[in-house]
């Protein structure tokens, strides 16, 4: 088997070059200056967004939170299908996945504009027109759009585990149904559910496109605020990468406190 | 450069379509005769000479700033040089100079072709971005007017071809807002009456420019003071602005989603071909003049090639095309003596001296610091919440964290004595 | 209690479709309208075929995804063995490294990457384009076909390759003969999931795209910061057709193996 070492040298050249070192560039320009000397000025500038940072923690988290209420009882109710319509259900929830999230997040431009489609039925029956689109609440509903079956994928993968006998053993020693959800359901869907948190609250936290899309350019979130150091409308590369290391800190932090929760010691640091 | 000159009908086709005109009048409802725009050029041999090479050029513009042949009879700029020439144009589009300047300064991305406005050209040329160019290479140059050239970003016309050129204006709807034409000021995009039903610029030096006008200052102040007042006015004005846009403009204010929103002449002249109810005004107080010009960039490794697209933009045929499709104001004589006499006359596309000279002043460069400045402020204006945030989250959020970190741990280490006994 | 929770379905269900048919509905309209719908045409998708920069970003994809996903599945696939030959701290650091860029925001892969070219670009003929796209699709590809064939090792009894050495085969036989069954199915999925991500991805191509070679995806995002065309529907409509039709036929493949399987089984 020691062999078969040899196989990996050509991906570990690459992951060195590719995954490691640009992340040391990374953090590399976060603490040098234009002229290459070292500086924490960078840094501490960071310090002049927090309250992008809060925003963008807000609005991930309310997000976050939306998802997992939305999707929990879905879930729960596939896993309690029948086998072959499980299949059939989850194909068709992660069927807008499979569309571009350009596309999905325009499809909420059109809808939520203010000559929009909603705007537009409100108004036939002499209501509105409301302010929709360019609001926090738009943000929030096109991360809740975009990533609710991410939520889903894992809750459910993890219910369909569940045995049936559980639940009825439960029911059987006298739980009543809040106890059988809250005392064999939930602790045992709790890998699922930190797997599902953080694969809704990363992108969340991290986006540019649905702020810039339905936030109308007032609502920046970390993402906008990366995007505009490097391509935007304030080149500064130096500041982008440190407002970037920033941001993996941060989801370091949550990633380590998520995996406290799932039992199984999985490779995810 | 033999001057022949030498007519050579590339294409005609022969299309009844609407006519896309460029006049603010408003235009009568029936069909007018037959537009077909035919391209003829001054001397195709010029034109030929990279004719089965295989050279490709990457033009970065801005969006919706050529003619595209979308509407029926009209050129397909870059196919149509592509026809003659054998070189092929990668054309990409970007929506703010910041965001060109990024790309520049960033490297990597290699372009031949780009079209910054003239602020932004000086620091180019300063920044070493662009490099000069053959004006032998560029015959056509000589239809661009005199006062046109040698303009202040470029006091040689070493580096650039003017493009287009056009005033900043309040585009609004009549039948919403209730002013008289002559009255309307910048302070109408501050109007509450009007809140959420305003667009604004989403880049700084325009922006910037429309709080210094109001507040009275010159709109190439560099007193940081100054620029700290214009963002503050801006932050005041976050309240009533529904967005934050650039080309999305187009489909907000064709759509009547927004009323009332700042931008370039050009492009109010064709939303407002969309939406009759629209109507373009300079705000009394004055405004900027821009310039857009065509220049090379220094990384650009096809520089002849790129010339010969520059010369290309001003052959009379196209450049009329381009400014027929896009409305922008031209420098160039032969394209604007092909215009008809409406646009002409058009004072929003073509204001009068006497505008021109006492109410609107051209972008110079700033020093690099009161760019940074005006940068630094921008992002925090538009990071300023309206909406209170609780400032204790962050914190809180860590300290959070870091607690159940430290609760997690100690547990373990509970349950791993446990594990030995 | 059954019916309230099929009620809730349909809301979800309605929640997710909705935006999506809205879409498909408009790019049938006659005017740009979003809110009317006034008449019925076939023009924009006539326009969505004319269109040469579409079209182009679009085999542009296509080219991208297939290389990306062929070369990081090879590499992948021999990482993986490899890696699991490893002893455990090692394999525990190449592991983490590996999962990166799937922890990591894709704004911080994408802007990492950037700098990298930016630096390679500086001091070599690197130009971005279409190598800095496929470089960046390959390196976020990999994790994924790694992380689909891990797991089929464990399943895997380890002394099987040597083994099969003892019994006469060479290593290049044993690899094949051996070792590639067993974890084939996780190197056909990971091959299929980095295709569809190397299709699907924007953000870092965002950042590592240059003046040439624009993605499908890139093409869609300078259309929405412009003049907004029903074209955008049309293409929406397209690439939701051609989803459903792909999901249809993957799951009438697997329910005849299933079958197929259960008949063995049965038999």
């Amino acid at each position: 088997m020691k062999q078969l070492k040899v196989l990996s040298v050509p991906y570990l050249v690459w992951m060195v070059i590719f995954i490691l070192v640009p992340i040391i560039m990374v953090a590399f320009f976060a603490f040098t200056n234009e002229d290459g000397s070292f500086t924490i000025k960078h840094i501490s500038d960071v310090g002049q967004y927090a309250n992008i940072f809060v925003h963008s923690i807000w609005l991930a988290l309310i997000a976050t939170v939306i998802c997992l209420v939305l999707a929990y009882p879905i879930a729960f109710i596939i896993s309690r299908m029948e086998k072959h319509r499980q299949g059939t259900m989850m194909m068709i929830v992660m069927l807008p996945m499979w569309m571009n999230f350009l596309l999905r997040t325009y499809a909420w431009m059109t809808l939520l504009g203010n000559n929009g489609i909603i705007n537009h039925l409100l108004g036939m029956v002499g209501l509105g027109p409301y302010k929709l689109i360019n609001t926090s609440g738009a943000v929030v509903l096109g991360m809740v759009y975009n990533y609710l079956p991410f939520m889903i994928l894992p809750l459910y993968s993890v219910m369909a585990k569940i045995d049936k006998s559980v639940i009825e053993a439960s029911r059987d020693l006298g739980c009543n149904s809040v106890n059988v959800l809250f005392r064999v359901i939930v602790p045992l869907s709790l890998p699922g559910i930190t797997s599902g948190i953080t694969m809704v609250f990363v992108p969340a936290i991290s986006t540019f496109i649905i702020s810039r899309m339905l936030g109308g350019g007032s609502n920046l979130l970390i993402g906008d605020l990366i995007e505009m150091q490097f391509l935007g409308n304030s080149y500064n590369p130096h500041l982008g990468a440190a407002i970037s290391l920033v941001l993996m800190v941060i989801i370091l932090v949550i990633m380590t406190v998520m995996n406290q929760f799932s039992p199984d010691d999985q490779v995810l640091i | 450069m033999k001057k022949k000159i030498f007519a050579l009908v590339m294409i005609s086709v022969m299309t009844l379509g609407m006519f896309g005109g460029c006049s603010s009048e408003e235009e009568t409802a029936e069909e007018e005769e037959i537009v077909e725009q035919t391209l003829t050029v001054s001397d195709p041999d010029y034109y030929t000479r990279f004719k089965g090479k295989d050279i490709s050029i990457n033009v970065y513009n801005w969006g919706e700033y050529i003619s595209t042949g979308a509407d029926e009879g009209t050129l397909d700029v870059n196919t149509e040089f592509e026809k003659l020439t054998g070189i092929k144009v990668n054309y990409t589009n970007f929506a703010t100079n910041e965001e060109l300047y990024a790309k520049l300064k960033g490297g990597g991305a290699s372009y031949d072709i780009v079209i910054p406005s003239d602020y932004m050209i000086s620091k180019m040329i300063k920044e070493k971005l662009i490099q000069k160019l053959d004006f032998d290479n560029i015959p056509n140059f000589s239809y661009i007017m005199d006062n046109f050239r040698n303009m202040e970003y470029d006091p040689e016309n070493e580096y650039s071809v003017p493009y287009t050129w056009g005033t900043v204006g309040i585009i609004y709807d009549e039948t919403v807002v209730d002013i008289n034409e002559e009255d309307i000021d910048w302070d109408l995009l501050w109007n509450e009456e009007y809140a959420d039903q305003i667009l604004m610029f989403d880049n700084p030096r325009d922006a910037f420019a429309i709080a210094e006008i109001l507040l009275g200052y010159s709109l190439n102040t560099e007193n940081p003071d100054e620029l700290a007042a214009a963002a503050e006015k801006l932050k005041k004005q976050k309240k009533v602005v529904q967005g934050y846009v650039m080309d999305e403009i187009f489909d907000k204010m064709g759509a009547g989603d927004a009323l009332i929103a700042p931008y370039y002449a050009g492009d109010a002249l064709t939303i407002m071909e969309e939406n009759d109810s629209l109507n373009f005004v300079v705000p009394k107080s004055g405004t900027n003049l821009f310039v857009d010009a065509m220049c090379i960039p220094k990384s650009s490794k096809q520089k002849e090639a790129a010339e010969m697209y520059i010369n290309f933009m001003c052959e009379p045929d196209i450049a009329y095309a381009n400014i027929d499709y896009i409305c922008y104001s031209t420098p160039h004589s032969a394209a604007f003596d092909m215009l008809d006499d409406e646009v002409k006359n058009d004072p929003i596309s073509y204001p009068d001296e006497e505008l021109i000279a006492n109410r609107t002043t051209v972008f110079v460069n700033l020093s690099d610091e009161a760019n940074k400045t005006m940068q630094d402020l921008w992002t925090e204006m538009k990071s300023a919440d309206d909406e209170t945030t609780n400032k204790w989250l962050v914190p809180v959020f860590l300290i959070a964290c870091l607690a159940t970190i430290i609760i997690v741990l100690i547990r373990r280490h509970i349950k791993s004595k446990k594990d030995i006994f | 209690m059954k019916k309230l929770g099929k009620i809730y379905m349909a809301l979800v269900f309605l929640f997710l479709y909705v935006p999506i048919f809205v879409l498909i509905v408009f790019s049938f309209n006659e005017t740009k309208s979003r809110s009317v719908f006034s008449g019925f045409t076939l023009d924009w998708y006539v326009r969505l075929f004319n269109n040469k920069i579409i079209i182009t970003s679009l085999i542009n994809t296509i080219i991208i995804a297939v290389i990306a996903s062929i070369v990081s599945t090879i590499l992948g696939t021999l990482a993986a063995i490899g890696i699991n030959s490893m002893k455990k701290v090692p394999k525990a650091v190449v592991m983490n490294v590996t999962n990166m860029p799937i922890i990591n925001p894709e704004i911080v892969t994408g802007v990492s990457l950037m700098l990298l070219f930016v630096f390679f670009a500086a001091r070599m003929k690197l130009e971005f384009g279409f190598v800095t796209l496929l470089i960046a699709h390959i390196t976020f590809d990999i994790p994924y076909v790694i992380l689909n064939i891990m797991p089929k090792f464990k399943q895997m009894d380890p002394h099987l390759f040597e083994a099969a050495q003892d019994l006469g085969c060479s290593p290049f036989q044993a690899f094949k003969k051996v070792i590639l069954p067993e974890i084939m199915p996780g190197v056909i999925s990971g091959f299929l999931m980095a295709f569809t991500y190397s299709l699907d991805d924007f953000v870092i191509s965002y950042f590592t795209s240059g003046s040439t070679s624009q993605t499908l995806p890139i093409t869609i995002y300078s259309m929405t910061r412009r003049k907004i065309s029903p074209e955008i529907n049309a293409l929406s409509t397209i690439i939701f057709v051609v989803v459903v039709i792909i999901l249809i036929v993957k799951n009438i493949i697997e329910t005849r193996q299933a079958k197929k399987n259960a008949g063995y089984k049965g038999a």
